[in-house]
């Protein structure tokens, strides 16, 4: 086990290497030009080239890189061009949002995705479990903006239910994460319902059955355990694909985490918040990637000898 | 928890201002007749909070640096500059000065400052502060975007270059600013207005060193209560505040990061008083045609013109009937429905509340037939291919498919290059590159309201230069000459004939036909009805977008 987190782990740091080169190449291509922003457009060419030698972007690329790794070692994401703050102070100050968000996500896609998952598995073949199979799969592909604005408007605005958007209590972060998790959800009922499906085929539900116990307590009980162990493994790979929905989300509804601190930076080509953000995401879904390794290498010792 | 303690009084107290307001009215209505009106106008006409809403996180308050539509305006309540403007108007006022005088030869500005002002650290305001101040902005390590418009005062070009002082400001006494010039600025006026120039105290700047524009401390009409990134801010009004009667709100939160589309559902249904982004396109057309939103919205002009250049360096534009062939070729009025009729047909370059608008020009009339007649005249009367540069984001890449349209109807072929905003700015500040391009989303506005700004750095000779915004690439040296002789025209008494000559300037330039100007675009305020001003031109006002904060108040009905 401990060979098998250590390879891990070098692995992950490559990962996260990898991630820095490309943002850092990615940032170049970008028609931007900080200098110019910082400078104002009213300044002449010298002042620009004098503003450009401050930053130290006119030395060559190889140095600025390196340069930019040894700050990142130290947690120094850089200063943001357009607030005149650093990114560390930006990212740190929006992070629990994204958490807190993120939280009420899971709670979510589980609430959905479980239950839908064993009701299908167990209703295999009917009209039922192809119904609830078709509203997952709407709800893994509906594009999220379109799911948070339709939720907004129907449970704020028109039902006054929600308070529309912002951040707060309870009440503010229910739309966003039920949005959130309704996509979740169709991954987590598709998932959970061939697991499901692959343990009401095992020997000991046919035992089960044959002692008389009831249908709901076969699925739930002993086929249930043992199918939603691999299906919670997959929290850890949600991280990754929550980085993705929370841009949209908290745009959307105006959550101040680190999506929606994405979202402004992309419009205002800040370039050192977008890297940041980039980086801070990368390592989150690296960490969600082992988080998920370490659990179904726990769970099923075969995997670790691969 | 701090969202909590902040939005909930919000919510609550219009609750109880109404009933505290309903309550007023009916003790009113049992005192006798006399006085009473006057009385609950008075009490009316200040007071409240009020809730705008962003959509993007604010960027900086430290008036050295904030440098966009929505930082601009909350800088100007939270400090001021040694002149300022009449609230709703173009109009140049002492601020921070009480009185000024100019020397003979326009060269030195002497600036008496009101006593009594106070920084909101409780520190009285000396002429050291607006000399440490102005000398911020201009040094190099500031990394202002402002440093240049200062250009004209003495030692600038050291100071600059942090080589050495500005020698051209100086603390006389504690209560006298002088601002010596090296060469005359006509505008320099004008250019002590700017955000750039706000006084802000040394101690503060040291304290918070490069976090200042996150802990701003000024002289203004409010001063900053609190501010959660990326969730709110909180201005609270400057009980100490010099102008007499400003501020008139107690406090406003702006709270950010609101999508404007549901910010705009959070308007219809009362929560939101001022929405900081506006209408958004998608819902413009609904909200305009709906009686009951259409009476909260005020329409006014900007001070922007949106333009096509005609690089008079590339073939065959360097013709000048070919340039006005083109400008008779736009269908302008097509352009302002493309974009819903939220803009105004431009005849010239100065957008029509700019001082030396002329009103009389007629400017090139719509006519294909006549364009095609000069095509012929110089030349090509079969046409021509040409290249068209916009930016990438809509509404622009239509309008320029509609200009492409026009132009093929007087054959000539342009290629419309849609391109990230940087790389068009790129394309036209280099030489012999961009024939044609389309300004939208570049467009210029002000950063003081003078004629100049709308000459030099976008019509002149010195924009005429690599990485320049002069994308005509149009340098006339007799427009050179009239334009230094109106800014000679540095007193005060004179203001008026500079002004007339500058109006001179556009139209004469107009006859060489650089850009076909096509709209002038408008704005619009939206606000709940409770929200008030002296006068509607607040909510128009040309100096502060959307809303200049210390002249609006709100009632409780």
């Amino acid at each position: 086990m401990l060979r098998f987190l250590a390879r891990r782990l070098a692995q992950s740091v490559l990962v996260i290497l990898g991630v820095t080169l490309v943002t850092f190449l990615i940032s170049f291509a970008v028609p931007a030009d900080p200098a110019r922003m910082i400078a104002g457009r009213s300044a002449s060419a010298a002042e620009v080239a004098s503003v450009r030698h401050q930053l130290g972007l006119d030395r060559p690329l190889p140095v600025q890189y390196l340069r930019y790794l040894g700050h990142l070692v130290r947690g120094d994401l850089g200063r943001s061009y357009v607030q005149r703050i650093d990114v560390s102070t930006v990212v740190e100050s929006r992070l629990p949002a994204t958490l807190e968000l993120m939280a009420g996500a899971i709670f979510f896609e589980l609430l959905l995705g479980l239950p839908a998952g064993a009701f299908s598995a167990a209703r295999r073949g009917t009209r039922a479990d192809k119904g609830t199979m078709v509203l997952s799969f709407i709800g893994v592909s509906a594009p999220q903006f379109v799911v948070g604005l339709l939720l907004l408007y129907v449970f704020g605005y028109l039902l006054d239910l929600f308070p529309l958007g912002g951040y707060g209590g309870l009440a503010n972060l229910f739309l966003p994460a039920l949005t959130l998790g309704i996509a979740g959800g169709g991954w987590y009922a598709r998932q959970s319902r061939s697991s499901m499906v692959d343990a009401l085929r095992q020997d000991y539900v046919r035992t089960a059955r044959a002692k008389g116990a009831g249908e709901w307590r076969v699925v739930l009980l002993h086929a249930g355990r043992n199918a939603v162990l691999p299906v919670i493994a997959m929290i850890g790979l949600d991280i990754g694909n929550f980085m993705q929905g929370v841009v949209v989300v908290e745009a959307v509804y105006g959550w101040p985490g680190i999506g929606q601190l994405a979202w402004q930076a992309i419009q205002q080509l800040d370039i050192p918040v977008i890297m940041g953000v980039t980086i801070v995401a990368a390592v989150a879904i690296v960490l969600g990637n082992l988080l998920a390794d370490i659990i179904t290498g726990a769970l099923d010792p075969r995997i670790r000898v691969r | 928890m701090n969202e909590d303690m902040t939005k909930r009084p919000i919510r609550r107290r219009g609750l109880l201002g109404t009933a505290a307001s309903a309550s007023f009215l009916a003790a009113a209505g049992r005192l006798p007749g006399f006085g009473v009106g006057r009385a609950e106008a008075a009490a009316a006409e200040r007071g409240g909070q009020v809730l705008v809403t962003f959509q993007s996180d604010v960027a900086t308050l430290d008036p050295a640096i904030g440098y966009d539509w929505q930082n601009w305006s909350m800088i100007k309540s939270l400090f001021n500059g040694l002149m300022g403007y009449k609230p709703g108007t173009t109009e140049l006022i002492p601020d921070l000065a009480e009185s000024f005088t100019v020397s003979a030869d326009g060269k030195v500005y002497t600036f008496k400052l009101r006593s009594g002002v106070k920084f909101h650290n409780g520190r009285t305001l000396t002429a050291e502060d607006v000399r440490y101040s102005i000398a911020r902005t201009i040094d190099p390590a500031t990394e202002s975007p402002g440093q240049t418009f200062f250009s004209a005062i003495e030692g600038y070009d050291q100071a600059s270059a942090g080589k050495g002082p500005l020698t051209g400001v100086r603390a006389v006494d504690p209560m006298t600013v002088e601002v010596r010039l090296a060469d005359l600025d006509a505008a320099i006026l004008h250019k002590l207005a700017l955000n750039f120039a706000f006084a802000v105290p040394k101690e503060a700047v040291v304290q918070y060193g490069k976090d200042f524009g996150k802990h701003p401390v000024g002289t203004g009409a409010f001063f900053l209560k609190e501010w959660a990134l990326g969730q709110h801010i909180i201005f609270t009004r400057n009980a100490d505040y010099f102008t007499p009667g400003q501020p008139l709100l107690d406090g406003i939160t702006f709270q950010l990061g609101q999508d404007p589309t549901v910010a705009l559902l959070r308007f219809q249904r009362g929560e939101v008083d001022l929405l900081g982004d506006g209408i958004p396109p998608a819902q413009f057309v609904s909200v305009m045609n709906n009686p009951r939103w259409r009476k909260d919205v005020v329409v006014g002009t900007q001070l922007e013109t949106s333009y096509i250049t005609l690089n008079t360096r590339v073939k065959p534009l360097d013709d000048v009937r070919v340039r006005q062939a083109v400008n008779m070729a736009i269908d302008k009025e097509r352009i302002v429905r493309i974009i819903n009729n939220r803009a105004v047909v431009a005849n010239q370059p100065l957008p029509p509340a700019m001082p030396g608008y002329d009103p009389n020009y007629k400017g090139y009339p719509y006519d294909p037939a006549g364009a095609k007649k000069l095509l012929a005249e110089a030349g090509v009367g079969s046409g021509f291919p040409t290249a068209l540069y916009c930016m990438n984001v809509d509404p622009n890449p239509r309008i320029a498919q509609a200009i492409q349209q026009d132009l093929a109807n007087i054959g000539i072929k342009a290629d419309v290059r849609s391109l990230a905003q940087a790389t068009v700015i790129a394309a036209g500040g280099t030489e012999g590159e961009a024939a044609m391009v389309w300004s939208g989303g570049m467009g210029w506005i002000d950063d003081f309201p003078d004629p100049s700004d709308f000459y030099y750095p976008i019509l002149g000779c010195g924009g005429a230069v690599k990485g320049g915004w002069n994308w005509s690439w149009y340098c006339n040296p007799k427009m050179e000459t009239m334009a230094k002789a109106a800014d000679a025209l540095v007193k005060p008494s004179e203001a008026a004939q500079r002004i007339d000559m500058w109006r001179k300037i556009f139209v004469d330039l107009m006859g060489d036909a650089p850009w076909v100007p096509v709209f002038n675009e408008k704005r619009y305020t939206v606000h709940q009805p409770s929200v008030k001003a002296p006068d509607e031109s607040i909510f128009i006002d040309p100096i502060n977008i959307p809303v200049n904060y210390n002249m609006i108040y709100k009632t409780n009905a």
